[in-house]
Order: C-alpha cells, then sequence, then structure tokens
C-alpha cells in the first residue's frame, strides 16, 4: 500500500510534533520552523508514525492519500 | 422579560453557571463537565468579573473555534472581561509589543519560530538534563518529605528561559521572582507587582541592548539579527515583549503541569508509576496523557466573536465572548475512546491543551521536552517517588489562569 503525504506550509504552526515522530518523513525550517516534506511516499515502516503525525497535528497541515 | 411557567424548562436550560466551575477533588475534574458536553454544549456562564460568556466543553466545537483565524483572544477591549481587578500583565501594555493578530503577528511568530523547532529542542535537552538533575540533588539534600514544586517543577522552566534568553545564571532567581510576581494575581500587592514589571522591563531592556552589541551564542542573540523574509528586524521593545512573553506563557504553565503529571502519576497507589518504571519507553505518551487527563487546567481560552458564528450543534451570534475549555473537550468520548480512563500508551493523542490552529502554542515543543525530561530523570533518579500526603489533601492554586497545585509533597 502506497501512502502519498501532503503538506500545507502556510498553515504549519511550527508544533514540530511531526518531526519528533517520523524524522524520516518530516523537517522544519531552521529560519521558522516550518514544515518540509522530505519524503511525500515514505516506506511501509513509517505509516503509522505518519498517522500519528497527521493526527496530532495542531494546525491540520498535513494531509495523507491512501493511493491503494 | 418575565417568563411564564410554560417557558419553566427553557428557562432551566438557560441556568447562568458561576464559572469557573469547582472540581471534586484536587486531580478530580468538574462534575458539570460531562453533563454540559452531553445535555448543553454551549452553556451560559458568568465569569468572575460579573461578564457573561458561553462556555464549550465538546472536542470538536473547542477545536474549531480555537483553530478559527478570525477570532482572536479576548483583549483591546473587546469581549468579558476575566475578573474586574485583573491587572498583572494580562491587561498590561507590555506584552502588546508583541503584534497579537495578522500578518505582523504571522511574522513575528515565524521569527520566533525559529526558537522551538524539533532539532533546537533535541539539542536543548541535556541542559535540561543537567538543570533537572541538580535541581533534584538540591532537593535530595535537604531531606524528605519535599515540595516537588518549589524544589523542580517551579525553577526549571525559569532556568530554560533564562538559558534561551542568554541570561546569566546568576539572574536566575530575579528571573523567578518577576515570574511569580506578574502572574500571580492574588499573593502579592499592587506596588510589588508595578516595581516587580518596571524592574523586569528595565533589565530586559539592557540585556537586548548588550545583546546587540555582543551577540553570545543565545537564541536571544539570534532573533536580534534575524530578519523578517521583506528585511524587516524585531525591535527592542518588540524583543522585550517576546522575552516576557517567553516568561509569561512558558513558566508558570509549564511548573504547574510538571507538579500535576507527577501528582497523577503518583495517585492511585502509584500504579502508573509503576507502569513507566517497568517501561520507559512510554514516556512520551505519557507526558502527552497527561497533559490531555489534566483535570485543573485553569479557565480555558476566551475568545471573541467578531462574526456569527455556526458551531454542530448551535449559531452563535456576533459579539458573543465564548469559552473554550480544553479540559472537558480533551475528556470528551466523541473524540477519545475511554476518555475518562488515563491511559498512558494512548497514541494518537490529539488534545488541545496547546490549543489549535495558527494560534496553539508556540512553546509547546519546548513544553513536551521539559515535562518529558523531568519525568525520564525523576524515574530515574528517584523511582521510590511517592507523595507525602493522601491525594486528598493536596490543594489546588487558587489562581484563575493557570491551574495547579499548591504544593506538591513527596517521599522516595
Amino acid at each position: 500500500m502506497t501512502v502519498r503525504v501532503g503538506v500545507h506550509e502556510d498553515r504549519c504552526c511550527g508544533a514540530g510534533q511531526c518531526v519528533l515522530l517520523a524524522p524520516e518523513v518530516f523537517d522544519q525550517r531552521d529560519e521558522d520552523g516550518a514544515v518540509v516534506l522530505r519524503d511525500p511516499e515514505p516506506a511501509g515502516s513509517l505509516h503509522a508514525a505518519v498517522r500519528e503525525a497527521a493526527g496530532v497535528c495542531p494546525a491540520a497541515a498535513i494531509t495523507l492519500d491512501d493511493a491503494g | 422579560m418575565v417568563r411564564s411557567d410554560v417557558d419553566g424548562e427553557a428557562a432551566a436550560d438557560e441556568r447562568v453557571l458561576q464559572y469557573p466551575l469547582p472540581g471534586a477533588g484536587p486531580l478530580d475534574p468538574p462534575g458539570e463537565w460531562a453533563r454540559l458536553r452531553q445535555g448543553c454544549p454551549v452553556a451560559p456562564v458568568e465569569l468572575p468579573s460579573g461578564d457573561r460568556a458561553q462556555l464549550l466543553t465538546r472536542y470538536d466545537d473547542v477545536k474549531q473555534v480555537l483553530a478559527d483565524p478570525r477570532f482572536p483572544r479576548v483583549g483591546a477591549g473587546q469581549g468579558a472581561r476575566i475578573a474586574s481587578d485583573s491587572g498583572g500583565v494580562f491587561n498590561s501594555d507590555m506584552a502588546s509589543a508583541v503584534p497579537q493578530t495578522g500578518p505582523e503577528h504571522q511574522q513575528w511568530r515565524r521569527l520566533v519560530g525559529r526558537w522551538f523547532t524539533a532539532k533546537r529542542m533535541v539539542a536543548l535537552r541535556p541542559a535540561i538534563e543537567a538543570m533537572a538533575e541538580s535541581l533534584i540533588d538540591d532537593m535530595q539534600a535537604h531531606g524528605q518529605p519535599a515540595d516537588l514544586k518549589a524544589s523542580l517543577g517551579f525553577p526549571l522552566p525559569v532556568w530554560v528561559i533564562c538559558t534561551m534568553l542568554g541570561v546569566p545564571d546568576r539572574d536566575r532567581d530575579k528571573f523567578s521572582y518577576w515570574s511569580d510576581t506578574l502572574l500571580n494575581l492574588t499573593r502579592y500587592r499592587q506596588e510589588e507587582i508595578v516595581a516587580a514589571q518596571a524592574e523586569f522591563l528595565a533589565y530586559m531592556g539592557e540585556h537586548v541592548r548588550t545583546k546587540r552589541e555582543r551577540p553570545g551564542d543565545d537564541l536571544l542573540s539570534e532573533l536580534v539579527t534575524a530578519t523578517t523574509a521583506d528585511g524587516g528586524r524585531l525591535t527592542d521593545a518588540q524583543l522585550v515583549g517576546t522575552g516576557q512573553g517567553l516568561l509569561v506563557a512558558g513558566h508558570e504553565t509549564t511548573a504547574n503541569m510538571i507538579s500535576k503529571m507527577v501528582a497523577m502519576l503518583l495517585a492511585d497507589r502509584r500504579r502508573r508509576w509503576e507502569q513507566l518504571l517497568a517501561e520507559p519507553a512510554l514516556v512520551r505518551t505519557a507526558v502527552e496523557e497527561s497533559l490531555r487527563f489534566d483535570a485543573n487546567p485553569g479557565i480555558g481560552m476566551p475568545r471573541y466573536l467578531a462574526e456569527d458564528l455556526e458551531l454542530s450543534d448551535a449559531t452563535l451570534p456576533a459579539g458573543t465572548t465564548v469559552m473554550c475549555s480544553m479540559g472537558a473537550a480533551n475528556r470528551d468520548m466523541r473524540a477519545f475512546d475511554d476518555a475518562e480512563e488515563m491511559d498512558l500508551s494512548r497514541s494518537p493523542n490529539p488534545h488541545l491543551s496547546f490549543g489549535s490552529g495558527p494560534h496553539s502554542c508556540l512553546g509547546q515543543a519546548l513544553a513536551r521536552t521539559e515535562l518529558q525530561v523531568t519525568l525520564e530523570v525523576l524515574l530515574r533518579r528517584l523511582p521510590g517517588l511517592d507523595l507525602a500526603v493522601p491525594v486528598e489533601e493536596l490543594q489546588r492554586v487558587e489562581g484563575l489562569v493557570v491551574g495547579g497545585l499548591r504544593e506538591l509533597p513527596v517521599r522516595w
């Protein structure tokens, strides 16, 4: 199964939860803490962490698309 | 308006509750939360000032309002006042040097956001750990029982803030005093509050000037030279306001949360504490669950509705002040399985303790890090930690804005 990850940089509030949960997939810009997507199609082993990151993002800035 | 008996039921529904609502025991939620979530998700309440607001207790409603960028927090003479005599920092113009809304706020937030990235927090961890170790050393040296709040919970966040601001260790105690004075609306006399404000402003003004001339490797120095996307820089007043904001937002809240978290984990005959000792990997989710389960988080977040607002079950007219109860929302069974159970492994845990959306807590990564590190160090250093008094004897602080316990007497 593939999961496509998307981020809304303009919505991001820099909470940093996603980076702590899935550093392989998410990063933050040093200048302002805004989200940076490192891997839009993460491996299956990372799906649980990515789902948690999307679930707890306070700005709802992470979207997941189960591509099947 | 005089109501007839026919309207009796409606009148009962519009019964105005005195707010804040009383909690049963020191760690128990107000009994009204469950009833309101179920039957009266928009409840008229009277604030200590006598002003009215509408209390929201359901997860979806609270989250929707907090995340709506149209509704900034109450201030600037709009909306209900919490307390008529709330002098202190909430009504002062010191904090207004920092833009509260609009693009300027966004720009300020992005500049300061660099302080709180996950990478920064990872880098800050060893320093926080060393502070926790040193405070626990002192607490142990003074013998038991000890007040964990005064020994660890209260000083640790001030020390961390001083480090971020590049304030020398010798001035930490001054910062502790100023912070306590600025925030505590009942313990100090008005002259003391005014004097503390003046001292703090003078100190910070001088400190910012020094950092401009001789930047250090602290975060304030970095912010002194940082530029916004359009090349703008923060003024001295904004930098002082930022330092104050950090203290106001990050000290008492974290200090209280450390004590409440430890109290919750030690209550129930240390069942949860033992669980963490056996499985320290649960620290991260245990911290989140403590934040969610906090039954005494303070009054909540007021919002002034500048426009009509449609909630799931009601429409509120423009001009309404709503009080968002994150504590009640965090126990909404529509959003959390077994919401009234404290589950240290709960995941995901999208609690609202740091708010939601563009105005959610800027320092949440720091708060999380402080709570995680404190808990890790306590588990390692004092595995036998226990409450030194029965849970029922713990006392809530009387302050309005931030909820907490007065003391946390412990043994180890």
